[in-house]
């Protein structure tokens, strides 16, 4: 098995792991953390695949800076102790079986795409070409520039929207 | 042998990795006696004096106390994150050095750069995801302590932190506009040619001045680093210690290390962004500059030896005859035709950074503390839209060049 495929399994494993934790953690700071672990080794993957640049945007900007405010919040608000209920019949019922089909299906699908991503490369040879930020940013200015632009605004407004509930009543 | 011929890239970069961990070590123990030093002698005191010669062995007697004390953790603790909280701050804080080159790729032992550990074609972005991850080390200690005091200081520390990391981000974009990569050795090698082509004087075709950017930088980054005159989430009025209150033994010295090692990555990030790195500041054509790193030590070493011989009595006059040796010996090597040329880009580099490190103990020795309204207005409404401006100035000269210097 050769390194980056190694390293791979290991990232992934720790991302399943984190995820898992996510949901069954019943404090909510450790269910942040628990993220906070998804995204970074979701980052070291993206550095596998040869994507530096949205690796490190992927950890500045959730782990650094949404799950910053989410512990925040959690913090501030001193956030207690989950309650749990019983697991519902619904969900031992149907949900297991449907979660069991659709982890199948995602199988299923990703090792046809895989087999054919992999059909014209000499084993050993990569499979993906790095993409430098350059690269990134003129596609983005270009092809992509509407979306880019659109989203932007978007941002803009939810920020807008976040003054106007966050400000205080006038008394007068 | 054969396995170190086979695999390069890992041995020299674990052996790589080795050095640098000693060396960053030895580095906090003393940055710790330094700054003691300065701000003493900032005060008209001595400072530490007993243990070692003018107490060059108190690093060693404080890191042996700091190991034997008992290690508390309080009851009502988040026992988990409690631990975890200064491992991630110490974990993170190393992990940011290690992006930092410290001499030119050029020089290389099996194909490998000797004074880079790693070179990522984002470096620069890849640092600022690791310090942005610092902020778990401060807020998780806080919160998992179940005190008032430290959670308070936590909180403050967060708020403070996302303020300032975006103008710190934003002031130095204006040098990856002018270098037009994110890669250490891209920004450094852009700035190449003499002094005045460094982004601090930018005088180069196209190029502008970055002191500015340069100055909102430098106090981002001690904000960012929680240090005086911005060391409100410890401020010993208000918040007993802050964060780290309820922290004992080795884990306290862990936070302690974690924000010396900060403070070495935000002046080396200085160096390297606004001083030109490990460039020299005189032109190429100038030889006599490859034995100024030997002939300093050799002068250093004059001095001790006059200590050793004239003003120290006792084992402390042993102790200085070691230092004067070593100095001595370090200096003759240095002065060696085939080490000389080597190490300009280290020593330069170094000293650039030690600068930036007495700027900080300096800044310590002489300011107050702010009030946390003063911080929070200053930072968002004077620091982010000077950096703003500036961002917004380079972009046009960028665009136009006929607006910047002609150098």
């Amino acid at each position: 098995m050769s390194l980056p495929l190694l390293l791979f399994f290991v990232f992934a494993f720790i991302a399943v792991v984190g995820a898992i934790l996510l949901i069954s953690a019943r404090e909510p700071i450790h269910s942040a953390l628990a993220l906070i672990v998804v995204m970074v080794s979701l980052a070291l993957v993206y550095v596998l695949l040869g994507a530096e640049f949205i690796a490190a945007v992927q950890i500045i900007v959730y782990a650094g800076a949404v799950m910053v405010l989410f512990v925040f919040v959690i913090m501030l608000l001193n956030a207690g102790q989950e309650e749990r209920t019983d697991w519902s019949r619904m969900a031992k019922y149907a949900g297991i079986p449907l979660a069991v089909i659709f982890l199948f299906w995602i199988a299923h699908w990703m090792a046809r795409a895989a087999v054919g991503a992999v059909a014209g490369y000499a084993p050993g040879e990569s499979y993906v070409t790095p993409s430098t930020t350059a690269d990134l940013s003129k596609l983005l200015f270009t092809s992509y520039l509407l979306p880019f632009e659109v989203t932007s605004i978007l941002i803009l407004i939810a920020i807008l929207g976040a003054l106007v509930l966050a400000r205080k009543e006038d008394k007068a | 042998m054969e396995f170190i011929t086979q695999h390069p890239v890992l041995v020299v970069s674990l052996v790589k990795i080795a050095v640098l961990l000693f060396v960053v070590m030895t580095a906090l123990a003393y940055l710790t006696w330094f700054e003691r030093k300065v701000v003493a002698h900032i005060q008209s005191r001595w400072g530490p004096y007993y243990v070692g010669a003018h107490g060059l062995l108190q690093p060693l007697a404080d890191g042996l106390k700091f190991f034997f004390k008992e290690d508390l953790t309080p009851p009502a603790s988040d026992r988990l994150i409690f631990t975890l909280a200064p491992m991630l701050a110490l974990a993170l804080a190393l992990t940011a050095i290690a992006l930092i080159p410290f001499g030119p790729p050029s020089i290389q032992v099996l194909g490998q750069p000797v004074f880079i550990v790693s070179n990522l074609g984002v470096g620069l972005l890849f640092l600022f995801a690791i310090t942005s991850m610092g902020v778990y080390g401060i807020a998780l200690a806080g919160w998992s302590s179940n005190s008032k005091y430290p959670l308070l200081g936590s909180l403050r520390s967060s708020a403070q932190m996302i303020s300032y990391e975006v103008s710190l981000t934003l002031s130095v974009v204006g040098v990856v506009l002018m270098a037009g990569t994110f890669s250490f050795n891209g920004i450094i090698q852009a700035q190449s040619g003499a002094i005045w082509h460094w982004n601090v004087f930018g005088v180069r075709h196209g190029g502008i001045t970055q002191v500015v950017g340069f100055l909102c930088y430098l106090i981002a980054a001690i904000a960012e680093t929680n240090r005086i005159p911005f060391d409100l989430p410890e401020g010993e009025t208000e918040l007993v210690a802050g964060f780290h209150t309820e922290y004992s033994s080795f884990k306290f010295a862990m936070f302690f290390m974690a924000e010396y090692a900060n403070m070495i990555t935000v002046s080396c990030l200085a160096t390297i962004l606004f001083f030109g790195g490990w460039l020299s500041p005189f032109p190429g054509t100038w030889t006599w500059q490859n034995y100024l790193p030997g002939a300093l030590l050799l002068l250093t070493g004059i001095y001790t030896a006059f200590d050793t011989f004239v003003v120290l009595r006792g084992i402390a006059r042993l102790q200085f005859a070691v230092v004067t040796l070593l100095l001595l010996g370090g200096g003759v090597i240095c002065l060696h035709p085939a080490v000389a040329p080597v190490i300009q880009g280290p020593f330069w580099f170094v000293s650039k950074v030690f600068v930036f490190i007495f700027l900080y103990v300096w800044i310590r020795g002489t300011l107050p503390r702010f009030r946390y309204d003063q911080l929070m207005s200053f930072g968002w409404k004077l620091l982010l839209p000077v950096s703003l401006a500036n961002l917004v100035v380079t972009a046009l000269v960028i665009v136009f060049p006929w607006l910047g210097a002609h150098g």
